[in-house]
């Protein structure tokens, strides 16, 4: 049980968190011809898509309403219609992802009222889904803003039908990357199932080299299939915050859902694979058998240099939980732990503190350990603790294959064990005097 | 200072600015009170151009006022370099909570100020506010002042709300800023004859490095650099220089028209990219200084110099010939790489024309030829169509157009803030015909556009 504390301090140095519309603008990535809009200053979407480009290395959709001091004013209405119909005619979207800003919150534009307008006015836009997400920058962080457009997908676009009995939801939170996405596809479809992936970023933002240019994603979740998502028998729930998405599910269409904080580490995957095994009735397959193996022998070889190592963590609450339970798993201790927003997960870390703040404030608590999790913006504090660091969360600047990257299943936990315990076994090197 | 209407109309009017000079007798160029389109706007708000002209100072803190939006999801990830203090990297902000957009943000920001102070002991503090303390009304100069007062250090309000305009604006705020209340509250040690301002160059990648030993060699002492890789106190003294360089860019025209003003510092307009350019900078500062022996000397360098770098790019030259490049970039950039890519024997086809004034313009065309195409606006998908069209072998722009070329299978050079190699001065130019030779011929070209074996081949 860990005690949640908030440094009191009136300025944040070196900030960990992003903000809200970043995140739903991830969560809405994961759809298939998808144009997320921000209705805010043309500096909100600037900011956000430079972010996702130099991480992602992709092309990002984003748009704006491009709010000036007068239009805040008067009030957004004409802007947001503005760049509906500029974004249908130019960029023809399947679907546009609608969030709000700190700007536009504070001013307290209606948005549903606005929305509505705009309907009565453009009968022609029938047929065009707009998702809406209310996320104010001056609340929570990424992981809030995704799973606040997360439950909003699962809210306005899955519609009831026959339950089909091969069928899945997988919600997915953002503590996993694009290749995480790939691989839990294919654990699931491994069991005979069918899944309907919810954002599914293996397919828009892995880094893949399409055919022709499209202003908008160019894969994820179809419309097709989120408008099918009521015909699941089951909905696995992956990260924390996506569990009022599933409960959304749940009460909409009574479908059972599962939450699976974590899918690294023997424990997490053993659990994950018998829940597959439990909703197909087929058996774990081979490859998986000889998988759990890999993992297990890996296990013996990285253990000697994992043992009580001191590490410190900064990242979302999602993924926090993963890697808390992963490097207490072997051995390892956690020395500090910094999140960005809260979370029912934080007070259950089997850690005795973890902090709200920022990476000033990690730096303080670093200081001493063996290693360093966080993103790229930890390079610098990396430099000045002499302590090295490995890159997690968004953004990372300064890595290659961000989106191929995959932490999950057996194989994931293989390489992040052998990565780490090579990381570790050069810093005893080092030590050693020859 | 008060950021009115009447002060964002006379930045936005600015006179020195050719934006605002007639088109052709016909009324005014209306580009920088254009308003962003809602739904095709590509670019950044105010906010961010304030930061990209004012963070490159080194030993100040920079401290946003506003929700985590503005800071968290920009900082740190500019690519103005230090040769000394790293502060002005570091992310500092109010991050407001609800609770201080519905009360007031002032309280928060005051004691923020005092923290960073304390723990960071900073050179100044530049204040940043942003759209949502500007809705609310945080009276920030006054908590400035205030807090200035307490700590004794300068604290330096920027209004520098995004929706008040463009990134072009935001510069001009943030050169205001340095007007009011940095320029001129200090003087220099001493000064000499030669002492110049640089101003707008914001040391990317380093580039400052490539052209500051030329200076040297020659005499001229760089007093102030607005603002790459400066620091504070150079800037307080920028007023005795006894010429103003503006480097590349309108986007600081304000202060080096107002230095001229208050101080008598002729300005003048030059770039360090491509041979003729940096030859006819260095040209032209040594005649504005006016003494003989100078321009002697700058003679002297530029026919080393030049002789040194024919020799370097020989090899290059051989290679980059003839190949044809489409550039998307904007303002005084354009012509100052098209020159650039001449001197490599290299053919501009097409480039933006969106941002530059009527003078860049008619530079372009004369640099293009006549069949050189102008792009006026674009997106994307006519960025491509363009090099389909004008069977372009690769595509020189900003970052964010990185991945529209490569997606599409053609060579990409990155000339923007964020690029990583430094293509200012003499060496800058060795370094750009590299990049541009290992872009054009690397052995990926025709690997990512084979198809695959077992694929019908179309005929």
């Amino acid at each position: 049980m860990a005690t949640v504390t908030i440094p009191k301090k009136s300025v944040a140095v070196n900030p960990l968190k992003q903000s809200q519309p970043l995140g739903a603008a991830l969560a809405f990535l994961g759809l298939k011809g998808m144009m997320p809009l921000f209705h805010g200053s043309q500096g909100c979407t600037a900011f956000a898509k430079v972010m996702l480009v130099r991480h992602f290395r992709e092309a990002i959709p984003l748009s704006t309403t491009a709010m000036t001091e007068v239009s805040t004013i008067l009030g957004g209405e004409d802007n947001v219609e503005q760049a509906i119909l500029t974004l249908v005619e130019k960029s023809k979207p399947e679907i546009i992802g609608l969030c709000t800003t700190g700007l536009t919150e504070t001013r307290g534009d209606d948005m549903e009222g606005i929305l509505k307008g705009i309907r009565k006015r453009h009968p022609e836009l029938y047929d065009l889904p707009i998702v809406f997400a209310s996320t104010p920058d001056f609340r929570g962080a990424l992981q809030d803003g995704f799973a606040i457009a997360l439950e909003s997908l699962m809210r306005e676009l899955p519609q009831p039908g026959v339950t089909r009995a091969t069928q899945i939801t997988i919600l997915v939170s953002p503590a996993f990357t694009p290749g995480d996405v790939q691989d839990v596809k294919d654990m699931v479809t491994a069991f005979g199932l069918v899944p309907v992936v919810v954002p599914d970023l293996s397919a828009s933002l892995d880094g893949h080299l399409d055919e022709t240019y499209s202003a908008t994603t160019t894969g994820g979740t179809t419309l097709a299939e989120l408008r099918e998502i009521g015909s699941s028998v089951f909905t696995l729930a992956l990260g924390e915050c996506t569990r009022k998405a599933a409960e959304v599910l749940e009460s909409r269409f009574n479908i059972p859902f599962e939450v699976f904080p974590s899918l690294t580490g023997l424990d997490p995957v053993d659990d994950f694979l018998q829940g597959l095994m439990d909703i197909s009735g087929v058996p774990v397959p081979a490859k998986y058998r000889h998988q759990r193996q890999q993992v297990q022998d890996a296990m013996l070889d990285t253990h000697f240099y994992f043992g009580r190592k001191r590490v410190s963590l900064a990242m979302e609450p999602d993924l926090l939980w993963t890697w808390v339970h992963f490097l207490q798993s072997m051995g390892a201790e956690v020395q500090a732990a910094v999140t960005t927003t809260k979370s029912p997960l934080l007070e259950q870390l089997p850690i005795e503190t973890v902090t709200i703040g920022d990476l000033e404030d990690f730096e303080q608590l670093a200081a001493g350990s063996d290693l360093l999790v966080t993103n790229s913006h930890g390079k610098a504090i990396a430099r000045r603790l002499n302590i090295p660091l490995y890159r997690q969360g968004l953004p990372i600047y300064d890595r290659l294959g961000n989106g191929f990257f995959s932490k999950v299943g057996y194989t994931g936990t293989t390489r992040l064990l052998f990565e780490l315990g090579n990381l570790f076994l050069e810093q005893e090197e080092t030590k050693v005097r020859h | 200072m008060r950021l009115t209407q009447g002060k964002i109309n006379e930045l936005l009017s600015e006179s020195a600015c050719e934006h605002n000079h007639k088109k052709e007798g016909k009324g005014k160029n209306k580009s920088c009170t254009q308003q962003a389109q809602p739904g095709a706007a590509q670019g950044g708000c105010a906010f961010d151009g304030a930061s990209i002209a004012m963070v490159p100072i080194t030993d100040v803190a920079h401290l946003v006022h506003g929700p985590i939006a503005c800071a968290g999801n920009s900082w740190g990830s500019r690519g103005s370099l230090s040769s000394g203090p790293t502060l002005y990297k570091m992310g500092f902000t109010t991050d407001m909570n609800e609770n201080d957009v519905i009360f007031g943000g002032e309280k928060r920001l005051y004691k923020a100020i005092l923290e960073v102070q304390q723990r960071y002991n900073p050179a100044a503090i530049f204040v940043y506010s942003t759209c949502v303390t500007a809705l609310i009304g945080d009276d920030m100069d006054a908590v400035c002042q205030k807090a200035a007062e307490k700590t004794g250090t300068p604290v330096i309000p920027i209004n520098s709300p995004g929706f008040i305009g463009s990134k072009n604006l935001g510069n001009r705020v943030g050169g205001e800023s340095l007007l009011e209340y940095v320029i001129g509250t200090r003087e220099p040690e001493y000064t000499t004859p030669y002492d110049i301002n640089l101003i707008g160059e914001y040391n990317i990648a380093g580039e400052l490095w490539s052209v500051l030993p030329l200076f040297e060699k020659l005499g001229i002492r760089v007093l102030a650099k607005i603002t790459g890789d400066a620091r504070y106190h150079e800037v307080c003294v920028a007023h005795r220089a006894k010429l103003n360089v503006m480097i590349c860019s309108k986007a600081l025209i304000n202060v080096a028209r107002k230095m001229e003003e208050r101080y008598g510092i002729p300005y003048i307009e030059e770039s360090f990219y491509g041979v003729e350019d940096i030859n006819k900078c260095l040209r032209d500062i040594a005649a504005k200084i006016g003494d003989a022996d100078l321009q002697q000397r700058v003679e002297q360098l530029i026919a080393e110099e030049t002789e040194k770098l024919d020799q370097a790019l020989a090899p290059y030259r051989e290679r980059l010939r003839g190949k044809r490049v489409v550039l998307y970039t904007g303002g005084v950039k354009s012509w100052s790489i098209i020159s650039a890519a001449k001197d490599l024997g290299m053919e501009v086809v097409a480039t933006s024309t969106k941002k530059s004034t009527e003078e860049d313009k008619a530079r372009i065309k004369e640099l293009l030829g006549k069949d050189g195409i102008m792009l006026e606006k674009g997106n994307a998908q006519e960025l491509l169509k363009v090099i389909a069209q004008t069977k372009a072998d690769m595509l020189i722009a900003g970052g964010r157009n990185q991945y529209t070329a490569l997606k599409a299978k053609i060579p990409f050079l990155d000339i923007n803030q964020e690029r990583h190699h430094p293509y200012a001065g003499y060496e800058g130019m060795v370094e750009m015909a590299r990049e541009l030779e290992e872009a054009l011929y690397s052995p990926i070209w025709q690997q990512v556009r084979k198809p695959a074996p077992w694929e019908e081949v179309l005929v």
